[in-house]
């Protein structure tokens, strides 16, 4: 199992592969496309994230000390967002995803999704992961 | 209007010119700017007025001897009567300085609670902007009046025989939009208006998304209050106009307190300025109200008959072009309707459409452009928005068709 900076450090690779914006952005809704579904019964307004224009649910649970995260939206370029943040944080350990740095967001061309005014949530996502993170650690103590 | 007349005096190309951050690139692509209903841009000779204001006359108004205040003071109230003109208020005090529409509506909304009884109704229309809900609606909670609401149908048009059904003696307000921000559609306000008086009832016009297209004449339409945001006109943020019909002004108490409202202040009373002062607490947005006067001037040489025909021009090509891709749903088909095109495509969220465009240099609004209750009518959580200014061109809605076209097919 690679760690938190081992995978962060592969996406920037399979980004650095695309030259232009239309093939980040190609690749970024296919993989919103092959997201694995969050159980329909996670849906619902408590695993919504505020601040989007599209709709994010997260949910997440324990597996062993592994934190696993499961998401959906309704956008898929956001879905696509989703499921790079959730390929990274995802069966890691709270303590690491609590530390983790969020700079290979920049490295990737997404610069522009981390923008606090931006009203797609990036930012509410990774700070919600990390409360997730948070609220199991102290359950893990 | 015959073509060779508009090419006369219409010049798309040269209007262009006056409008610097036309030239831009945005991510890479010539920016197409199709975002006209949020806010609109601004021409040089604005600018040059906020510019000259500040290199050689800025003082504050109303106070000082000196003559720098004075001539502050005499371009401001030059503005004052140039939006009077415009929208042929019969005084000039009728024409209240306000930062913008929202604040007009607050204005006028927290004058009412002083009015208004418990069980007093007030209608609003389906198709308003939050800012034309929310006042209302604390007036509603603070006085006990009850918010009924004229509805409309799939069109996207007021159902007028429901608000002839709604509108009774217990009527004392009607609020509403001469034009839907989020579809639009232009009301059939002078009806509305007729109508309304007949019971008495006072009638406030949100002019916000008319006034860029449309003049409006006030006393034509016989309105009680009209407001409208000069950054919608070709103006800057943060001013705006209240137009109020001087029996009612005088009859509404003051919003804010401060200096520039009153006449005489002590410790055991104060008493108020005279209209239009009594509603302008406080230093004005000196420079935006000039360059709003400026503003008006510029759309004024341009014609509102030309803006009218070229925007229109720009909306039938646009709608036409839109329906031949598959999926389109196009929300607000009025015959009536200003340049605004509220769209979705069939399995896309407004979202993604919106994202992709804007990496290929357009900009169009997306979301519920602050008109929920509209969204929930169809069912919808937004739309993609593009709306048209007489400065863009045939070209731009062409570029922004392939934009969705391209955007639509990376999505699929
Ligand atoms: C119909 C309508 N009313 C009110 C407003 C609010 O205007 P402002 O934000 O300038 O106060 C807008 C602006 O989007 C609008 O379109």
């Amino acid at each position: 199992m690679s760690n938190i900076k081992e995978i962060q450090e592969e996406v920037v690779d399979e980004f650095s592969m695309f030259d232009d914006w239309m093939q980040r952005y190609e690749y970024m809704i296919e993989l919103g496309k092959s997201l694995p579904l969050i159980d329909d019964k996670y849906k619902i307004d408590e695993n919504l994230i505020k601040g989007c224009q599209s709709k994010v649910w997260v949910h997440a649970e324990l597996d062993d000390d592994k934190l696993v995260f499961t998401a959906d939206s309704d956008a898929i370029i956001t879905k696509g967002i989703v499921a790079i943040l959730i390929r990274v944080f995802s069966n890691q350990h709270p303590s690491a995803i609590i530390e983790a740095d969020t700079h290979f967001i920049d490295e990737i061309g997404l610069k522009e999704h981390l923008s606090p005014t931006r009203a797609n949530g990036l930012v509410s996502m990774i700070k919600q992961l990390k409360m997730y993170a948070v609220a199991y650690q102290t359950q893990l103590n | 209007m015959n073509p060779v007349t508009k090419n006369i005096t219409f010049d798309v190309a040269k209007i262009r010119e006056d409008f610097p951050i036309l030239k831009r690139k945005v991510n890479g692509y010539p920016l197409a700017y199709l975002d006209n209903a949020a806010t609109s841009q601004t021409p040089k000779p604005v600018m040059d007025v906020i510019i000259d204001y500040y290199s050689n006359y800025n003082a504050n108004i109303h106070r000082g001897v000196h003559s720098l205040s004075q001539e502050a003071t005499d371009k401001y109230e030059q503005a004052r009567i140039k939006i009077q003109k415009h929208f042929n208020a019969q005084k000039a005090h009728e024409i209240i300085f306000t930062s913008g529409t929202t604040h007009g509506i607050n204005l006028v909304a927290n004058g009412f609670s002083a009015i208004l009884k418990e069980g007093d109704e007030i209608l609003v229309s389906a198709l308003e902007h939050h800012s034309n809900i929310v006042p209302w609606q604390m007036l509603c909670e603070k006085t006990g009046a009850i918010l009924r609401v004229i509805p409309m149908n799939e069109e996207g048009e007021l159902i007028y025989p429901a608000f002839e059904e709604l509108i009774s003696e217990n009527t004392k307000m009607v609020f509403l939009n001469h034009v839907s921000n989020a579809l639009g559609t232009v009301n059939p306000i002078e009806k509305i208006i007729k109508k309304a008086h007949s019971v008495d009832a006072a009638v406030l016009i949100d002019g916000a998304q008319a006034a860029p297209h449309i003049k409006a004449d006030v006393q034509e339409l016989d309105v009680d209050f009209y407001v409208a945001s000069a950054h919608k006109m070709c103006g800057p943020t943060g001013v705006g106009v209240l137009y109020g019909k001087e029996e009612w002004l005088e009859k509404l108490p003051p919003y804010q307190g401060g200096g520039e409202m009153i006449d005489t202040v002590t410790f055991e009373k104060t008493t108020y300025a005279g209209l239009p002062h009594k509603f302008e607490a406080g230093t004005p947005n000196i420079c935006g109200g000039i360059a709003f006067g400026a503003a008006i001037d510029y759309l004024n040489q341009i014609g509102f008959e030309n803006i009218a025909s070229s925007e229109n021009d720009l909306l039938n090509y646009a709608t036409k072009k839109l329906m031949e891709i598959d999926g389109m749903k196009i929300y607000g088909v009025s015959k009536n309707k200003t340049a605004v095109i509220s769209f979705n495509i069939e399995g896309l969220h407004p979202y993604d459409i919106g994202t992709l465009l804007d990496k290929m240099g357009i900009a169009v609004r997306t979301g519920h452009h602050c008109a929920q209750p509209i969204m929930d009518f169809y069912r919808i959580p937004g739309t993609v928005r593009a709306s048209f200014s007489f400065y863009n061109t045939k070209g731009e809605v062409e570029r922004f068709i392939e934009a969705l076209k391209k955007a639509k097919s990376m999505l699929s």
